[in-house]
């Protein structure tokens, strides 16, 4: 088998990456459980450490397992490359850190997962002085007015967490086109199955894998994915991809690696200084979940399409936001980007506020009460009870996460008994 | 398979593969000295992947990068290389890919950036093979699986056990 995208999205998942093992003809991926790797002798260690070839030095840099899922993920999302981490917030991080230096900026969706509001809002200008802009991305004109000289990236979700915003990638990514600047996607809620960003310009994906994409809830894990095609030196805003690196005895990335630059220089440099690589046995659980991705997407979007449906119809519910339904105010878009589907994480409104939602996450028992989204099992969550807890009453209302409001994340149960559990809880919130 | 067919910009796989197997011999023109410029990995990976490569500078000619010695002109060359790698700008790759056309090589490999289309027609109308905008190292670690150790998209599918080997001549 060779030729370059001419396989299957199902194919792919199951294939991209991960040649029998050269050593055993193990035929699924090993666990590459060590740190280290020996030499051939020491001009093959020379030419690894100068970057002259690639190869297997110390798994904080690389490692084969970890390998195998970088390939599958950026082959799954049409990218160049891609540079695994340890968590989802890990990805974020080094998405940024070839881009950024004290004093730059990065413009972001006001709608981000609160846990990134709290990374790009809170700890990046106080560690590092990157300095956020937070805007509403609904209209595209604030993500232009906001970018300045010093804005050095744009940072959105394909969709939001929670449930229910979609983002018009196009429309943004054509406005960090004439800044010069790139566009990140985290594209955790929809995975690769439901849209490719870079189709519609993104630079630069990031992901979650702890989600949908391991989709069993047991391992953490992230993943930056570059496109390829974003030219580093043409600016001098990127020093990093495009100057001497001196700890490369003076090698330029963009110059020596062209559209494999950001890659490489996330192994050789990123997870060299920051350090957050991936474990491989995390490595192996998420090659072994996104295996079968195409099946479980088809699933959830499905149970959470008739989920929204049913929490629509139902007394006890004042509203739902779902984007895969004809009244969301992003049923447009969702239809535009997402096709097969809205994604399987909605938020929606209980009557009778805060004490309704403590008593429905209370009340359900197929439902797990927990702070995730993305795995097998169906999760509910009442945000200001928990997550949101110590934001004033403004601050849950602008992070979306008022008293009333319940986030679910639609598992692959039979529809029927997910159903049911809602109904049954919700109906105790009207006694 | 035919040797000129190269559709620019969308080489197959099998087509790029059968140029690294055919070829034996690589002039590499604009080879450096320097450890961090790609023309120096370049000439060292290619030298440690089997090939014989001779590489070709004017302002060195005579002496030696990584014990190769260093020839000032495709015209000096006792023989003619299978392959001519050009590590020049686009324009000047059109005098370079004359000088192949003379020097009586079968490919003429113009590095990642470089493109000259009117040198390609004339070396095709020549009847050599062109390759344009790529990097023979990057693509023989793509099709051999290599580049993905670095979580590269190869873009290559593989089911067969492949042969342990230390590098890519070996392989095949
Ligand atoms: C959209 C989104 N991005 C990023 C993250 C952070 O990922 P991790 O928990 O793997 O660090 C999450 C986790 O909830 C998320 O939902």
């Amino acid at each position: 088998m060779s030729e370059r995208k001419s396989f299957g999205f199902e194919t792919r998942a199951i294939h991209a990456g991960a040649a029998p093992d050269p050593a055993t003809g193990a035929r699924q991926t090993p666990i590459y459980q060590t740190t280290s790797f020996v030499f051939e002798d020491v001009d093959d260690a020379a030419s690894l450490f100068n970057l002259q070839k690639v190869g297997f030095i110390y798994s904080r840099l690389t490692n084969p397992t970890v390998a195998v899922l970088e390939e599958r993920l950026a082959n799954l999302e049409g990218g160049a490359g891609a540079t695994a981490t340890a968590s989802g917030h890990a990805a974020q991080l080094l998405a940024l850190f070839p881009l950024m230096a004290p004093g730059d900026g990065v413009v972001a969706s006001q709608k981000l997962y609160g846990g990134s509001i709290n990374q790009i809002g809170t700890s990046f200008p106080r560690a590092f002085g990157w300095q956020p802009t937070f805007v509403d991305t609904d209209n595209p004109d604030n993500v232009r007015a906001a970018i300045t000289e010093k804005t050095k990236a744009v940072f959105v979700e394909s969709l939001a967490n929670p449930g229910g915003v979609v983002t018009d990638i196009e429309a943004i990514a054509r406005i960090a086109d004439e800044a010069g600047i790139p566009l990140i996607v985290d594209n955790t809620l929809a995975t690769p199955y439901l849209i490719n960003p870079i189709q519609w310009g993104a630079t630069l994906v990031v992901h979650s894998t702890t989600k949908f994409l391991s989709g069993n809830g047991t391992a953490v894990g992230g993943v930056v994915i570059d496109s390829g095609t974003f030219d580093w030196s043409k600016s001098g805003k990127y020093p990093a991809l495009s100057e001497p690196d001196a700890g490369y005895h003076g090698l330029r990335f963009h110059e020596t690696f062209g559209h494999l630059a950001f890659t490489i220089h996330g192994h050789a440099v990123g997870l060299r200084d920051l350090g957050p690589s991936q474990a491989p046995q995390n490595a192996f659980l998420t090659l072994n979940g996104i295996e079968t991705l195409p099946l479980r997407m088809q699933r959830h979007v499905e149970n959470a399409r008739k989920v929204a449906e049913f929490l629509e119809d139902h007394p006890a519910v004042g509203w739902v936001s779902y984007a895969g339904l004809p009244s969301s105010k992003y049923h447009a878009l969702a239809k535009k980007y997402l096709p097969k589907g809205a994604g399987a994480v909605l938020t929606f409104g209980v009557k009778g506020g805060y004490e309704a939602g403590v008593k429905l996450v209370e009340s359900v028992e197929l439902f797990s009460h927990l702070a995730n989204i993305g795995d097998s099992r169906s999760l509910i969550i009442h945000p200001s009870s928990t997550t949101h807890r110590q934001l004033s009453a403004e601050g849950q209302a602008t992070a979306g996460a008022g008293p009333d409001v319940i986030r679910l994340s639609i598992g692959l149960e039979s529809v029927e008994d997910i159903i049911a559990d809602l109904d049954q809880a919700l109906t105790k919130t009207l006694g | 398979m035919s040797g000129t067919t190269g559709d620019h910009g969308h080489y197959s796989d099998a087509f790029l593969r059968g140029v690294l197997d055919r070829v034996k011999s690589i002039a590499i023109v604009g080879a450096s000295a320097d450890p961090v410029k790609a023309s120096y990995f370049v000439t060292k990976y290619l030298r440690d992947a089997g090939y014989r490569v001779i590489p070709i500078n004017p302002k060195m000619a005579g002496q030696s990068i990584l014990g190769l010695p260093v020839h000032g002109s495709l015209a000096d060359l006792p023989e003619p290389p299978d392959m001519v790698d050009i590590f020049r700008n686009s324009t000047a790759a059109g005098g370079v890919t004359d000088e192949a056309i003379a020097a009586g090589a079968k490919v003429v490999w113009m590095q990642l950036g470089v493109v000259n289309d009117e040198a390609a027609a004339r070396a095709e109308a020549a009847g050599l093979t062109v390759v344009m905008n790529r990097c023979p190292k990057m693509e023989i670690q793509r099709l051999y699986g290599e580049i993905g150790r670095i979580g590269v998209n190869s873009g290559v599918l593989v089911t067969k056990k492949q042969p342990l080997k230390k590098s890519f001549k070996k392989l095949i």
